[in-house]
């Protein structure tokens, strides 16, 4: 139980984590993570990895959906501009890996300004539309510019290697990926901490009164596009490490959606709504085919039966997250919280 | 409640870090929307350090009058001058960091965000943290962060009476709490001039009271010009240094409180035509039965 909060300076209080238990399970959840890899074997590692990819690329949308009120259906695009920027510097330049994986990010950036141009003028659908736009363009550049992308094949991305050491099992790559996402997530958690993370809410909440405030709209929306594009790039940069083929097909629409759903069954707006999204969108489908391989046996002619029911369950939590628990996965967290804040007693 | 470990600059004035309060003046000001006129012609000024109301009934032009001068609207001619600075052409964001702040008529908070959170915006403008800094919360951002909030706390929070809801989201509040934390947001952003749409519109006599004596306060102790559209006669004729009359988007009065109250014109603008002095005796005698 918590009875009240009595800090002794204004830092302690404008800090990240403000409570003992917050503290606690923080460092039971590092914990955890380090101890992962030990406990795993190399099928939970691989969808570890995945996780932690996805885990950046959405907190990546959720500072641009979530927190800046700008909807994008062309976040795979960025992911895509990333992985091939990655792919080439690594095959053509033959640069160290975290130069390229910057480099991923900054120039998936740069996209990101040039597709949030219009960001100015329409919003909601209208923008989402304009975004998908976007990302058809840069799909027909992946095919066409093949002197670059290598066309329809792609590119084959060599394993990953730091200081000459080979990264080549998802064992190696999870210390890889998943500090490099730890940093992301931190990054992100900072940003809403200071004046530009307000200034996107702001944004998000009420666009002219934030201009009365001194917020100048067309920077920081665009700042907010170029920010979640290079989350998109450096996830995609990792992805490109971690599939290690980049093709057209690596990154389609159908990927914008899955982030955009993961945002929403997390929790627009939360910076735990994108991990817990990701989470959710990336590992329900899994524990979904486990759940049908283990009732298979108790139902007659089981493969071809069960085998689309289980995309029927993932499709209704989806439907079911938008009815019962619109503010998503982090709703349900805040409430646990507040639960055990007064816990043994109620309210 | 957090309390600083060093001494607090609470007991400095106002006045040494705040900037000296603007004058404004609205010289000769035409609004066209095609054909309709929305002002035509409009001149007024805010002296520095005074409390100026623009009052008028509804559809005079009072809030097309602000919006030009916060920067919503363009003039169709005539200029806005900002301490003999000319701030016609200007974005709103560069107005703002020239010290001119603002309410509005129906609250225009941050739905979603804490008390604190919208208070600590309107210093958005005068931050420094860049980007990078942001991401990894180093030196410069935590100071600022640090700085602002003792600020915030020590200066805004405090002078409002609004510490038991620094915590909560701005949704959950009342209308009469919702306008105070309006009026601190734009405390936050140091104004020089300070422009209030309608501060008490909506409010019952209690908090158009402690209202009333935020805004006085504000003028005496910030040094902050104010620049008001009000309804609430009582409040204006009690508060304004001077009070300027619209109708029909034309200045027909201006002057102070009581030169204003006497006009004729002012009273057929409010009353309809007829004798002003017939009407305000027959409005006395009603109030006697």
């Amino acid at each position: 139980m918590i009875i009240g909060t009595a800090k002794e300076s204004y830092r302690a209080d404008e800090a990240l984590l403000t409570t003992q238990p917050q503290r606690v399970w923080m460092a039971i959840f590092l914990a955890a993570l380090v101890a992962l890899p030990f406990a795993l074997n190399d099928y939970w590692l691989y969808l570890a990895c995945l996780v932690a990819i996805n885990v950046t690329a959405a907190t990546g949308l959720n500072i641009l959906t979530g927190f800046t009120g700008l909807v994008s259906l062309g976040h795979a695009a960025f992911m895509a501009v990333g992985a091939y920027t990655v792919a080439w510097a690594e095959t053509r330049l033959g640069t160290p890996f975290f130069i390229n994986l910057i480099a991923g990010g900054l120039v998936a950036a740069a996209f990101g300004i040039l597709v949030g141009l219009p960001s100015l003028r329409v919003k909601g659908l209208y923008l989402a539309i304009a975004t998908i736009a976007a990302s058809f363009i840069l799909h027909f550049c992946f095919i066409h510019f093949d002197g670059i992308t290598g066309g329809a094949t792609g590119i084959n991305v060599p394993p990953l290697s730091i200081f000459g050491i080979e990264l080549a099992t998802y064992f190696r790559l999870y210390w890889v990926i998943m500090p490099i996402t730890a940093v992301m997530v931190l990054g992100a958690a900072n940003l809403f901490r200071t004046r530009i993370g307000r200034a996107f809410i702001a944004i998000r909440d009420r666009d002219i009164s934030a201009e009365v405030l001194g917020i100048p709209l067309l920077r920081y929306k665009l700042m907010s596009f170029s920010i979640a594009s290079f989350y998109a790039g450096m996830a995609g940069g990792l992805w490109a490490y971690f599939f290690r083929v980049v093709t057209p097909e690596s990154f389609p629409l159908l990927t914008s959606i899955f982030l955009l759903a993961a945002i929403i069954v997390g929790g627009m707006g939360a910076i735990i709504g994108g991990i817990a999204g990701a989470i959710f969108m990336t590992l329900a489908p899994e524990l979904l085919r486990f759940g049908m391989e283990w009732i298979s046996p108790l139902v007659p002619n089981a493969g071809a039966l069960l085998s689309p029911v289980r995309t029927v369950v993932f499709g209704a939590l989806i439907v079911g997250f938008l009815i019962f628990e619109p503010q998503g996965l982090a709703e349900i967290i805040q409430r646990i919280r507040r639960y055990f804040r007064l816990w043994p007693f109620r309210t | 409640m957090p309390k600083s470990t060093t001494p607090s600059p609470h007991l400095v004035s106002a006045q040494d870090t705040w900037d000296a309060p603007a004058g404004l003046s609205v010289e000769d000001v035409t609004l066209r929307f095609g054909g309709i006129k929305a002002l035509s012609g409009v001149t007024f000024s805010a002296q520095p350090g005074s409390i100026t109301a623009v009052i008028g009934p509804n559809g005079a032009g009072k809030t097309s009058v602000f919006n030009c001068i916060s920067g919503f609207y363009r003039p169709s001619s005539g200029r806005i001058m900002l301490d003999g600075q000319d701030v016609t052409r200007l974005r709103p964001p560069r107005r703002a960091t020239l010290g001119m702040a603002r309410s509005f008529q129906n609250i225009a908070l941050f739905r979603g965000m804490t008390v604190l959170d919208n208070i600590k915006l309107g210093r958005h403008g005068h931050m420094k943290t860049n980007l990078l800094q942001a991401f990894f919360y180093a030196g410069p951002a935590a100071r600022e962060e640090e700085a602002l909030r003792r600020e915030v706390e020590e200066r805004i929070i405090d002078f409002l009476e609004i510490d038991h809801i620094r915590n909560m989201p701005v949704s959950v509040l009342s209308y009469g709490l919702q306008k105070r934390v309006e009026l601190a947001r734009a405390l936050a952003m140091r104004p020089r001039i300070l422009l209030l749409d309608e501060p008490v519109a909506g409010m019952n006599r209690e908090e158009t009271e402690d209202m009333a004596r935020f805004i006085l306060d504000v003028k005496e102790e910030w040094g902050v010009t104010i620049l008001m559209v009000e309804h609430d006669m009582g409040l204006v004729m009690d508060i304004s240094d001077h009070v300027t009359v619209l109708n029909f988007g034309q200045v027909i009065a201006s002057g102070k409180p009581a030169e204003v109250q006497a006009d004729p014109q002012v009273a057929a603008a409010y009353l309809g035509s007829g004798d002003p002095a017939a009407l305000m005796k027959r409005l006395a005698a009603e109030g006697a039965t």
